[in-house]
């Protein structure tokens, strides 16, 4: 049974993620400046920007790590973070559209993770003291149905059983069950990048928010992992939405793009639209005055 | 995978050592009179063994650094003590204010009890009435990090026993007098003095150790690694931390129960910071992260300061010539020197971050030797 069959029937499930007008402002710094992305299901779609442009600020927002100045975040039908500038911030607010959202909802990341949205960090945050095997079981205790009491007299255990048995599966899928019981800090680098996703693939995620995934990967192995996205997109019936620096992957398997730059929205399209979209060409290479 | 024995041989192994103790406890009862000294450090290790293996789930699973043992330990005490203690000697012990009469009614209504029963009611209801605490000062505290967390916890335990010396609940706690005449382990009439401390230490540590090995053990090790990615992966923080700290301090108030029964009269001078301190250095010579540690620490710990090390507080004559230093209090000089020498050659404590192993145990001479064999280049993974 894949995920895929499971979400079919819902309604309004074309779009999995919306985000309306989403800014994010430090004191006087817009980090992410009316942010307007669609994610519809079953789709690969890009964040592209230079450095600094606010790409893990969206993705932290989205997550529930920090909460928008202003503006909607949509999760299917659902709304999961929705503010307008407050306080202090309503006389610093550099936006135009404050007030237009009345309802504030603020989830903390771990309820966004139990919605169905995993993500992956820039700079790889797996448990490293524990073993390869513990960091994808531990994503499994999202979904534990079993109180502490139960768990602790080990009255669950079907469903520990069915944990570790989940745990193994993924680690295969990620090509890493031969290295279960090594303690995760100690694998290279692109193992844990991809000990990274199978642990994010273990909460059962609808959407998943890869940040930077290919970084400090060479050619060939982004070749590897572009072909791994593709695999573990179809296996599990995912919507992908990501943050990369690597043309080669962004252009070879995104279904569109967002481009940002200082925060704002500068494009959107296709792989072929971006590529010749001269503002993007600008925010890229700088321009000639 | 880590070199062990097959599961029988290590289950057999633990059963018998598990019967050895057992027996070795039974015996020593029956010696009260000559092994007074002997049965007395054992109790006191026993229940400091409980506290420190619930600082360890917090500060050691959860990395929740909390410094209000005491004060937990406190709640627990004064509300073992206060069902415990027999409403014959309440009117001795209150002498100066008398007992409060909502109190004294409850405690008539409960003496029907049959006294192991009521002793038992009494730890459990210390347990819970310090849980409830725990989840009220959860609520704000648990949003603070590491040091902040123990400067708050530290804080709260403070408040603890400054209210309980307040003379506005002489009525309750009977204020600065304390309460005396608390039922000892072996008020039941048979030999417990030493089988009921540590039968509840193993109950309510192989409570921890279950929980450590369930699901929720492995959410509070992520939170202890990594609170951003434990809470992208679903894991509530607020929520584990609460109940990390809640179970935590149900089994410190318990232990707390106990060192009442221990010490028959209690007062709240004997909850001041340095109990807390006394848990803390427990935990951090046995290793934390390991509950073996902790449990070695207890016992390491307190056979050292009021046993091993008494002869250095008495004056010692050789032929007519005074050996220099040996004098009362000097035991506290050699034992913090003995810490330093601990910390310095183990950094993480004796257990690390390991829980006992039979095969470790077993090997232990083995390794040994080995060690001096190998070459200064060492070959140190090999050897773990």
């Amino acid at each position: 049974m894949t995920r895929k069959e499971m979400t079919n029937g819902r309604p309004d499930t074309a779009k999995v993620l919306v985000t309306e007008n989403l800014t994010m402002q430090f004191g006087g710094v817009v980090a992410v400046d009316k942010l307007n992305v669609v994610v519809h299901e079953g789709e690969i779609v890009a964040l592209i920007g230079p450095n600094g442009a606010g790409k893990t600020t969206a993705f932290n927002v989205i997550t529930g790590v920090y909460t928008p100045t202003n503006g909607r975040v949509r999760l299917f039908d659902r709304i999961i973070a929705e503010n307008r500038p407050r306080g202090k911030m309503k006389a610093l607010y550099k936006g135009d559209d404050a007030g237009q959202y009345k309802d504030d909802v603020v989830l903390t990341p771990d309820k966004i993770t139990k919605l169905g949205v995993a993500r992956t960090f820039q700079n790889i945050r797996l448990f490293k003291s524990l073993s390869v095997f513990e960091n994808v079981l531990i994503a499994h205790h999202t979904n534990l149905k079993a109180g502490v009491l139960r768990a602790t007299f080990g009255l669950n255990r079907k469903e520990e059983k069915d944990m570790h048995e989940k745990s193994m599966e993924l680690l295969s899928i990620v090509g890493l069950d031969h290295l279960a019981d090594e303690v995760s800090g100690s694998l290279p680098y692109g193992m844990q990048r991809r000990l990274e996703i199978a642990r994010a693939l273990a909460t059962e995620p609808k959407l998943l928010l890869l940040d930077e995934p290919a970084a400090g990967m060479n050619p060939q192995e982004t070749l590897d992992l572009m072909a791994f996205i593709r695999d573990i997109k179809d296996r599990f019936g995912l919507t992908i939405f990501m943050i990369e620096h690597h043309m080669n992957l962004v252009m070879g398997i995104s279904d569109r793009i967002y481009v940002i730059d200082f925060g704002r929205q500068i494009a959107e399209g296709t792989p072929v639209e971006i590529q010749a979209n001269p503002d993007v060409i600008r925010a890229y290479l700088g321009v000639d005055e | 995978m880590k070199k062990n024995f097959p599961a029988s041989v290590r289950l057999t192994l633990s059963l018998i050592a598990a019967v050895g103790v057992f027996f070795l406890l039974f015996w020593l009862e029956g010696q009260r009179t000559e092994q007074g000294m002997l049965i007395s450090i054992l109790q006191k290790s026993v229940i400091l063994s409980i506290a420190a293996v619930s600082m360890n789930l917090l500060t050691g699973f959860t990395g929740l650094f909390s410094l209000g043992q005491a004060g937990f330990m406190a709640i627990g005490a004064y509300v073992t003590g206060l069902i415990a203690m027999p409403v014959s000697s309440v009117d001795n012990v209150f002498y100066v204010s008398g007992m409060a009469d909502g109190l004294r009614s409850f405690k008539e209504s409960l003496s029907v009890l049959p006294t192991p029963l009521l002793i038992t009611l009494a730890l459990l209801a210390g347990g819970l009435i310090a849980a409830i605490f725990a989840a009220l000062v959860g609520i704000p505290v648990l949003r603070l990090k590491s040091d902040y967390l123990a400067i708050a916890t530290l804080g709260f335990s403070e408040i603890v026993r400054a209210i309980i010396a307040a003379p506005q609940l002489d009525r309750i706690t009977n204020g600065s007098y304390g309460l005396k005449a608390i039922p000892g382990f072996d008020s039941g009439g048979g030999r417990g003095s030493l089988l009921i401390p540590f039968g509840v230490a193993v109950a309510c540590i192989t409570f921890i150790v279950l929980l450590i090995r369930s699901s929720y053990g492995r959410a509070f090790k992520a939170i202890r690694e990594d609170e951003i990615a434990a809470e992208a992966m679903g894991i509530g923080l607020f929520k584990h931390k609460q109940l990390a700290f809640i179970i935590s301090s149900f089994f410190t108030a318990i232990s707390g129960g106990l060192l009442a029964m221990f010490m028959r009269s209690i007062d709240a001078r004997a909850f001041q910071v340095t109990l807390t301190y006394d848990i803390l250095l427990i935990v951090v010579i046995g290793g934390i992260g390991s509950i073996t540690g902790s449990i070695v620490g207890a016992f390491l710990v307190t056979f050292a300061k009021e046993w091993w090390l008494r002869f250095f507080d008495q004056p010692l004559v050789i032929n007519g010539f005074k050996v220099p230093l040996l004098r009362t209090g000097f035991r506290m000089v050699v034992f913090s020197i003995f810490l330093m020498l601990i910390v310095l050659f183990y950094r993480k404590g004796l257990m690390g971050n390991r829980e006992f192993s039979w095969y470790r145990l077993l090997s232990w001479p083995a390794r040994i030797g080995r060690r001096k064999k190998s070459l200064p280049s060492g070959d140190e993974e090999a050897l773990k």
